[in-house]
């Protein structure tokens, strides 16, 4: 059981990221020996930058960490190992064509030989105590999402780490995957390991043995889970009351099908079919929420029906239209609009200025330019300003660069891009994914508008609370098939959990 | 005391603009030593190199003589870089440009002035953008890498130019050197009377700079460009016909390399041989790069580098020094202006 011995501990952690953002500020954290600690906070709250300092990947401005009372000097992940720190990064960081094996083994340094049959043996050991099973001769790709994260945890065990982070651990796994991993973390804590946690999930949180809350850099509380309760906890990690969206408006969903979806194949990158035979219907004014732990096809899904990327069988209507392997630009002027999952990556230009990236759908449009070759920016300043306006995007002009912008708001601005064309059909992949509570019920209430005017969404995410808050119908997708759909009003957590995680339901 | 350093979020022009001048000032700091060892007051040699380039009437159209070229190459440049695609071809561009141009020069040089120069012109961009064609095509059909294609292309040119001076076009009249007949008068470019500047081509700079301009800031094909440089991944989710824009920004960079090559056999030459070049296609890379990826950049770029070419070459002369020294002089203001370009991406804080 846990005892008062503090085994690590932070004094005054302060990181600066230029040029406003104090993503940690004077944080004074402690760590029992052999706890299980809940780090609480909103994206953005600062709780990967303080991890990532205690592991050595970030060197903080300010402040010191403190091992078993004595000052430590962490500057990089090799100094954390010998403190016998180790991280789990929320995108794990195996090599997908080694094996289990191969993979614990890499990175050790302390020795240059490692002979195959010592590291086995080790291994099998460390699985035997803390039940953690994994084929080792297994490479990496062959695993599904929750027996990587138990390659990763052995990774820590193999290199004798006595404190664990994990980042967003939970994040990635499906319901039933979850409930194992908190009897991993149990078994862990039992043999003496210290493990501190990151998760933005209130019901995670109360599993452990206590809970700092951070916001905006600072650490607001640290509290037992049994003398505090979920209301508490929520305005500690928000600041201030949130109305939720709860329900919505009744509303009638006309017959006419706005996007056909029948048998598509589609390959992945690996050259194998992402997406096997999914066959579904939208209809105008409809929300489609497709559930799925990531890396099922759904990303895939969402590229085929914008043609980025080609498709092996099937077709794809839109409004009885076929727009099966057709350009992009010809679907989306065909009015489909698309909010892509890396908002970073491939939804903006971040050089480029905030009006340049607006106008990325429209730009050709003849009513914004002169002969088809000359843009008129005139003409875009009042449509953005409107935007503006109604999204809330907070911009001191239009010509500023939009990589000086915070996540929401960019994400914000692809919102008000994407809607500013004529459009009928919604494609949303993750829309809030990484969002602060403010901006993610800004941008549901937007999705929930839309559908109002008649616009059909499909919803492809992977918080089970979003898909329910806002879809009409519910389907699962799980291994490039789309195993279930159901009315919202007929669908439940729970089957749509095992579904998720590969079970079978019958009459689904 | 503390040293920080940190990655500028905005990029103020004034602060990049003075970071500039400083670089050239340490470069100028740098070069003294080096003179003070060879003897050489280096005041003097700053100022021999100022005058021979920018202040005698003779140095000044040298100075033009150098920039055509040069501005021409840099500009096409600058627009193929704008979409992060690596054309180094542009001397084998020039070159081809310079040998197309010398067969119409020497083939139909019956035909009146009016008709000749521009088909001449016409000939050498056609010329310089087919043979950019070549790495557009490999890079678009079969992704293969432009860099490499692009400077193979060049060796390429040199050995076909060398080719047709060394063998059927050799100058049966000219003691057996390596190059042309002379072109016929009418096939030369309009001169300024008393300079070597080739006012046409110099025209022809001097508009390109403004049609850049326009395009880059004002037009639909433009904002692809800046798209693709700027994300590709975005420009494939906007839909953006990425093939379109390489292929496009390849063939005018070849194009205006070719125009080049069009200048320095038909306005300085007149005939052609194997020195056609002094490297302008990769010294264009460079001069891109100074002038920030901006038409207005690139030209205030070229002409201060032409100045330095021109005063190097003076500077040689009038007090003696061998041209390692000049190229020493203008390999360190290269240098040093490179080498600050890191601190206008970031910011050094000495702190407490």
């Amino acid at each position: 059981m846990t005892n008062d011995n503090i085994i690590l501990e932070t004094r005054n952690i302060t990181k600066f990221f230029p040029p406003n953002i104090y993503a940690n500020y004077k944080i004074n954290f402690n760590l029992k020996e052999g706890e299980i600690h809940a780090l609480l906070g909103e994206n953005g709250a600062g709780k990967t930058t303080l991890m990532r300092i205690l592991f050595g990947e970030l060197t903080p401005d300010e402040g010191e960490i403190y091992i078993k009372g004595k000052r430590a000097r962490i500057k990089s992940p090799r100094d954390a190992i010998s403190y016998k720190i180790w991280m789990v990064h929320q995108h794990f960081r195996l090599v997908e064509n080694l094996t289990v094996t191969e993979n614990i083994a890499l990175g050790l340094a302390n020795k240059i030989i490692h002979p195959e049959k010592e590291v086995e043996s080790k291994i099998k050991e460390i699985m035997e105590t803390y039940e953690l099973r994994v084929d080792i001769n297994a490479k990496i790709w062959q695993l599904s999402t929750g027996e990587k994260q138990r390659v990763e945890i052995l990774k820590a065990l193999y290199a004798g780490s006595k404190i664990l982070i994990l980042d967003e651990p939970t994040s990635v796994l499906t319901p039933l995957e979850r409930e194992r991993f908190f009897k991993v973390l149990k078994k862990l804590k039992e043999n003496g390991t210290s493990i501190i946690f990151i998760t933005h999930k209130l019901d995670e949180a109360m599993k452990s043995d206590r809970i700092t809350v951070l916001r905006k850099g600072k650490l607001i509380a640290t509290v037992y889970p049994n003398e505090i309760d979920k209301n508490e906890l929520v305005k500690m990690m928000i600041g201030k009351n949130i109305s939720f969206l709860t329900t919505k408006n009744k509303r009638s969903i006309s017959n006419k099908k706005v996007l056909n979806v029948k048998n598509l194949w589609v390959l992945g990158d690996r050259g194998v079919y992402a997406v096997q035979g999914a066959t579904f219907e939208l209809k105008e004014g409809e929300i489609l929420g497709i559930a799925g732990v990531a890396g099922n096809g759904q990303k895939e899904l969402a590229e085929a029906i914008v043609g980025l990327r080609p498709i092996s069988k099937g077709e794809i209507y839109i409004c009885e239209k076929n727009i099966t392997n057709k350009p992009t630009r010809f679907i989306y002027d065909n009015g489909v609009a698309f909010i892509p999952e890396d908002r970073i990556g491939t939804g903006v230009i971040i050089d480029l200025s905030v009006i340049d990236n607006f106008i990325l759908k429209t730009y050709y449009l003849p009513e914004y330019t002169k002969h088809k070759i000359f843009i008129q920016y005139n003409k875009f300043l009042n449509t953005f300003n409107d935007a503006v306006k109604k999204y809330g995007i907070i911009v001191p002009n239009p010509y500023f660069p939009v990589k000086t912008l915070s996540g929401g708001n960019i994400q914000k601005l692809i919102l008000a891009r994407e809607l500013s064309k004529k459009h009928k059909l919604i494609i949303a992949l993750h829309p809030t994914y990484g969002l602060d509570v403010a901006t993610t019920n800004a941008v549901r209430k937007t999705l929930l508008e839309e559908s109002m005017r008649g616009t059909s969404i499909l919803l492809i995410s992977e918080d089970l609370e979003e898909i329910f808050l806002l879809s009409d119908k519910i389907a699962v997708m799980y291994r490039g098939k789309i195993v279930g759909v159901f009315e919202k009003e007929k669908a439940d957590l729970h089957t749509i959990g095992l579904l998720m995680a590969g079970e079978e339901i019958r009459g689904a | 005391m503390r040293i920080r350093i940190r990655k500028r979020v905005v990029e103020s022009k004034r602060k990049i603009i003075l970071i500039k001048i400083i670089a050239v000032l340490s470069a100028l700091l740098a070069d003294a030593i080096i003179f003070l060892f060879m003897n050489v007051d280096p005041l003097r040699a700053y100022y021999e190199i100022l005058r021979a380039a920018f202040l005698t009437e003779y140095g000044l159209t040298e100075t033009i003589v150098k920039f055509i070229p040069l501005a021409l190459i840099s500009f096409g440049l600058m627009v193929v870089f704008k979409a992060q695609t690596w054309n180094i071809g542009a001397e084998g561009q020039l070159l081809m440009g310079a040998i197309v141009t010398t067969w119409v020069a020497l083939n139909l040089g019956f035909l009146p002035s009016y008709i000749i120069i521009p088909l001449m012109y016409f000939s050498g961009f056609i010329a310089g953008l087919s043979w950019a064609l070549i790495p557009s095509f490999l890079k678009i059909k079969l992704h293969v890498n432009e860099v490499l294609t692009t400077f193979m292309m060049n060796l390429i040119a040199q050995k076909i130019l060398e080719y047709f001076v060394y063998g059927p076009w050799r100058d049966p009249h000219g003691w057996g050197f390596p190059q042309t007949a002379m072109f016929p008068e009418n096939a030369r470019l309009p001169i300024l009377p008393g300079t070597r500047i080739h006012y046409t081509t110099l025209l022809i700079a001097l508009a390109t700079c403004f049609i850049l301009y326009v395009l880059i800031w004002k037009t639909t094909i433009g904002y692809e460009i800046k798209v693709v440089g700027g994300n590709i991944e975005a420009a494939r989710y906007a839909g953006i016909n990425i093939a379109k824009i390489v292929f496009l920004t390849m063939i005018i960079s070849g194009g205006l390399a070719g125009l080049a090559g069009v200048g320095e056999v038909g306005g300085i030459k007149f005939r052609l041989n194997p020195n056609v070049s002094p490297g302008y296609g990769y010294t264009g890379i460079v001069i891109a790069w100074l002038g920030g990826l901006n038409p207005l950049g690139v030209a205030i770029a070229a002409f201060l580098y032409s100045g330095l070419l021109v005063g190097g070459d003076a500077l040689q002369v009038a007090m003696r020094l061998p041209q390692a020294t000049i190229n020493i002089f203008n390999g360190s203001i290269l240098f040093f202006i490179l080498a600050f370009d890191f601190f206008t991406r970031y910011e050094i804080k000495l702190e407490r």
